[in-house]
């Protein structure tokens, strides 16, 4: 009963804050330091749009991580097949937006068949090897075939086909709307695979693949459709990317964007989808408010010493990840719930803890099976 | 009696968040061969893993009246224990003679005993132990525990998957063996439990169940079978080593 | 023909630095299973004070080539060090974590690099000889991958006998096949943690200033490009497979080279391909171990 009530209470929350994120271009709310302008404005929802981008890409590949216990390095590869699937379609097939935005999401999907069929050869550390060697021909793909992708340049959306009222910053508020439809997306898809058979299927997986298979269950087919479900989350997420972006640049398939993404997903707390939301938008904000910091004279008039690494960004994010790492097991989402759960007097979930002795089933076998 | 050399207080063990050993509790008198009996899976060689702290465990422990519960394996395996793990687990790259070396903990290693007890492994120095056969390899596993002074062995199922033959010569070797230091053995074969053990332990899901003599235990056949699930006689066929 | 043993030769050159980066790698996953992502930072700032140090003493002469190779190796060797004693260890057998640190750093200090020493590529210059051309078999080949291939070489040889003939090797020989067991034989193999990463760093420090000389310019980025194909390698070459990394270096680089030059620059693809071909065929690698 007490269960049903949280759940119920969790889920008007949700909803109450989708309704006030939906009203916020309406709004003229001003977070000085955190919001660039007032909400109403262009500058503070192209940050927000952003943010809930990566947002949606963080919790997809929560749903790798998290739920199905894999440490991918290519999933970027996903995201940039979105991005860059979408802009390659609408320059050379003249289709209208929206079919275009189906057959994005289908090349990911194609993608990810083959890549995932192959890197699920192998598990725990050289699966994600394997990921990240494939996100890279992805990267080089995109930088070398300049005639289609752009190269090093990017590739700028093209907005023929594109409906009016989400083409220009005048429009801006549209994208909004459009990104934040999308997060929600990405979240009920989370929320389901977290609830189906599936998600249970692959977290049972995750802790104890024997005995599945002992049970005669296949926890490599719930792995690989989960992983299929969550590159086509991240290439909806793309999707979203090119068109608030109106283009998209190589870093969307580098192995660069896929560690930021993991910045994210364990700064918010492995496991938790709130935390990969909340990563999402910690990471927007961070990096854009420190990039704002690093060129601000109080710093640069800093002895060098420690100027440099305080007008790096990326910098105190890693040295900021490490710590989380090292000191916040959890992240975020997982520290809050810990001390929520201590002070009701729950039992605090673990998610990395249960990850790790994944990790020791994978690599060694031979000591965990022992009697 | 004297001080057991071991005591076991309370100790469960896991692996990867699954309980293994619950709360199991006993002694390891300071002389003697100590066997520990259970059906198949139901802790033993946990419990083993659990005092040299291979894997995850709570409770007390002591070897020689002091705690090792807390101390990594190395530091109790320092203190004078002896293992011979399941599977042997020969390093089966490594050359006989430097799964030897890699063993010998002390100044002057115990060669000679060893070298008399195995005579066939001195000739194979050279050869890589991953090419010899599986009575050789547990030679060496169980030559590796004997190289050293110990206080006490820990022996898992040393005679697992032999010929006969070899199975008498690796009882033989244990039973040489403890004249010097006391030992646990993990063994299903009741017939060397019968030649080489004093006392006796049974364990059954994870808990001790039963405590006593070795022999008593194996003469009464209905507690053995009610205990293991089989007989105490020796099978038809195997002979006395 | 000619262009032949020159894109061979560039291969074996390039698969030198691969082996420089790989057998570290391959060392430290075999032994500790810990997927070092830090490992091309070892590589880069080993670039950058080696690059720092010749310039000091005048770039061009020999003596400062030496003296860089010298000082990247020891940077290589301290940073890695460092990392292991600070990061790693504190994270002892959690695995994903440990990951995430090196993930964490690699990051962090790309970005300081790019800080210090900005983000456009420095043009280096050693000795003269460095950049000139030796002919074999009718091929112009510069000097600088016969330097790459001989440093390849001896680390090769100087680890096998470290391996092979000594304690320390021993015990990392033992430990890469199971490391419980030397545990449970009396050993503390954390020292050994350090050194394979002290091992690893010194190599990668001194493939740092040698591959600055390889693509003739230093950036913050040299190492974590490497690194990629080091990761490459070492699961094609087997993980923990120090014969299987030096192998697939010189197999993985070579094939780079002769699809550059002969199928139209598609280079990284091959390689790729090739390590999807090994995981459908063979995942444990080349000359990985079955496992147990």
């Amino acid at each position: 009963m007490n269960a049903l009530i949280r759940s119920y209470g969790a889920a008007a929350f949700g909803v109450a804050l989708v309704v006030l994120m939906a009203l916020l271009p309406l709004l003229n709310i001003s977070i000085p330091g955190v919001l660039p302008t007032p909400t109403y404005q262009p500058g503070a929802l192209a940050m927000l749009s952003l943010a809930m981008v990566f947002s949606a890409l963080a919790l997809s590949y929560n749903m790798l991580l998290g739920t199905g216990g894999m440490l991918s390095f290519g999933h970027a590869l996903y995201f940039g097949a979105g991005a860059y699937g979408l802009g390659i379609i609408l320059a050379n097939l003249g289709v209208p937006l929206w079919p275009g935005v189906v057959l994005a999401l289908v090349g990911g999907l194609a993608i990810a068949f083959v890549t995932g069929a192959i890197s699920m050869r192998v598990t725990g550390i050289p699966f994600a090897m394997v990921t990240l060697a494939f996100a890279q021909a992805g990267s080089v793909l995109v930088r070398r075939n300049s005639s289609i992708t752009g190269g090093e340049e990017g590739l700028s959306l093209e907005t023929d086909h594109v409906p009016d009222f989400l083409v220009g910053v005048a429009n801006t508020r549209n994208l909004y709307w459009l990104t934040l439809a999308l997060l929600v997306v990405v979240y009920l898809v989370a929320l389901w695979v977290d609830r189906s058979r599936l998600g249970h299927l692959a977290s049972a997986a995750r802790e104890n693949e024997l005995r599945l298979r002992v049970l005669g269950l296949e926890p490599n087919r719930a792995k690989l459709v989960l992983f299929l479900i969550a590159a086509v989350s991240a290439s909806l997420a793309g999707v979203g990317y090119i068109l608030l972006q109106s283009g998209t640049v190589p870093r969307a398939v580098s192995a660069d964007l896929t560690i930021t993404v993991l910045v994210m997903v364990v700064l918010g707390g492995v496991g938790y989808r709130w935390g990969a939301i909340l990563g999402g938008f910690l990471y927007t904000v961070l990096d854009q408010r420190l990039t704002v910091l690093a060129g601000s004279e109080a710093i640069e008039s800093l002895p060098s010493v420690l100027r440099v690494p305080l007008s790096e960004p990326l910098f105190l994010l890693g040295t900021l990840f490490i710590l989380v790492v090292m000191f916040l097991p959890g992240g975020i989402a997982g520290t809050v719930q810990s001390w929520w759960a201590r002070r009701s007097g729950g039992r605090p979930r673990d998610e990395l803890g249960e990850l790790e002795d994944d990790a020791e089933e994978v690599l060694e076998p031979a000591e965990t099976r022992r009697s | 009696m004297s001080e057991p050399i071991l005591t076991v207080d309370g100790m469960s063990a896991s692996i990867g968040g699954q309980q293994v050993v619950e709360s199991v509790t006993f002694e390891v008198p300071s002389t003697g061969i100590t066997a520990v009996l259970g059906r198949n899976g139901v802790g033993k060689t946990s419990t083993l893993r659990g005092i040299l702290g291979l894997i995850k465990r709570q409770g007390r422990v002591t070897l020689a009246g002091d705690r090792i519960d807390h101390e990594p394996t190395h530091k109790i395996v320092r203190r004078g224990i002896g293992y011979v793990p399941e599977d042997r687990e020969v390093f089966a790259s490594l050359t006989v003679a430097e799964n030897f070396a890699l063993a010998e903990r002390q100044a002057a290693p115990r060669r000679e005993f060893v070298a008399e007890l195995f005579p066939d492994l001195v000739a194979r120095s050279k050869q890589m132990a991953g090419t010899l056969s599986g009575g050789q390899q547990q030679m060496v596993s169980v030559a590796r525990a004997l190289l050293n002074d110990n206080r006490l062995l820990l022996v898992d199922e040393p005679t697992k998957g032999l010929a006969p033959r070899i199975v008498g010569e690796v009882a033989d070797a244990l039973e040489e063996a403890s004249h010097t230091v006391p030992m646990l053995l993990v063994e299903q074969n009741l017939e060397v439990v019968r030649r080489l053990a004093t006392d006796a332990i049974v364990i059954d899901s994870g808990r001790v169940v039963h405590r006593g003599d070795a022999k008593e235990l194996l003469d009464d056949a209905a507690l053995t079978k009610r205990l293991l699930g089989v007989h105490g006689e020796a099978p038809a066929g195997e002979a006395h080593a | 023909m000619s262009t032949l043993v020159l894109v061979l030769a560039t291969g074996v050159g390039l698969g030198a630095l691969y082996f420089l980066v790989a057998s570290g790698l391959s060392l430290i996953y075999g032994l500790m299973h810990v997927l070092n992502f830090a490992h091309g930072v070892f590589l880069t700032l080993g670039a950058f004070i080696g690059w720092e140090a010749a310039q000091r003493m005048g770039a061009s002469g020999w003596a400062a080539f030496v003296v860089s190779i010298l000082v990247g190796g020891i940077v290589g060797t301290l940073f890695a060090t460092v990392t292991e004693l600070a990061l790693i260890r504190p994270l002892y057998e959690r695995h994903i974590e440990q990951v995430l640190v090196t993930v964490g750093l690699a990051f962090a200090a790309v970005a300081l690099f790019e800080g210090i020493w900005g983000s456009d590529p420095l043009y280096i210059s050693g000795p003269a000889w460095l950049d000139e051309t030796t002919s074999l078999l009718g091929a112009r080949i510069p000097n600088v991958y016969f330097v790459l291939m001989i440093a390849a070489t001896a680390l090769l040889a100087s680890l096998v006998v470290f391996l092979k003939y000594t304690r320390f090797g021993m015990i990392i020989r033992a430990g890469v096949e199971n490391r419980a067991m030397v545990t449970a034989l009396g050993i503390d193999v954390k020292k050994s943690f350090t050194l394979v990463f002290a091992i690893g760093g010194s190599a990668a420090g001194v493939g740092g200033v040698l591959a600055a000389h390889y693509t003739g310019y230093v950036s913050a980025h040299l190492g974590q490009g490497l690194l990629i194909f080091a990761f490459i390698v070492t699961v094609i070459g087997g993980l923990g497979s120090l014969a299987g990394a030096a192998i697939a270096s010189v197999l993985v680089a070579v094939l780079q080279q002769l699809a550059n030059y002969y199928l139209g620059g598609t280079g990284d693809f091959i390689v790729v391909a090739a390590l999807a071909v090994v995981l459908l065929a063979r995942p444990r690698g080349l000359l990985g171990r079955r496992p147990a």
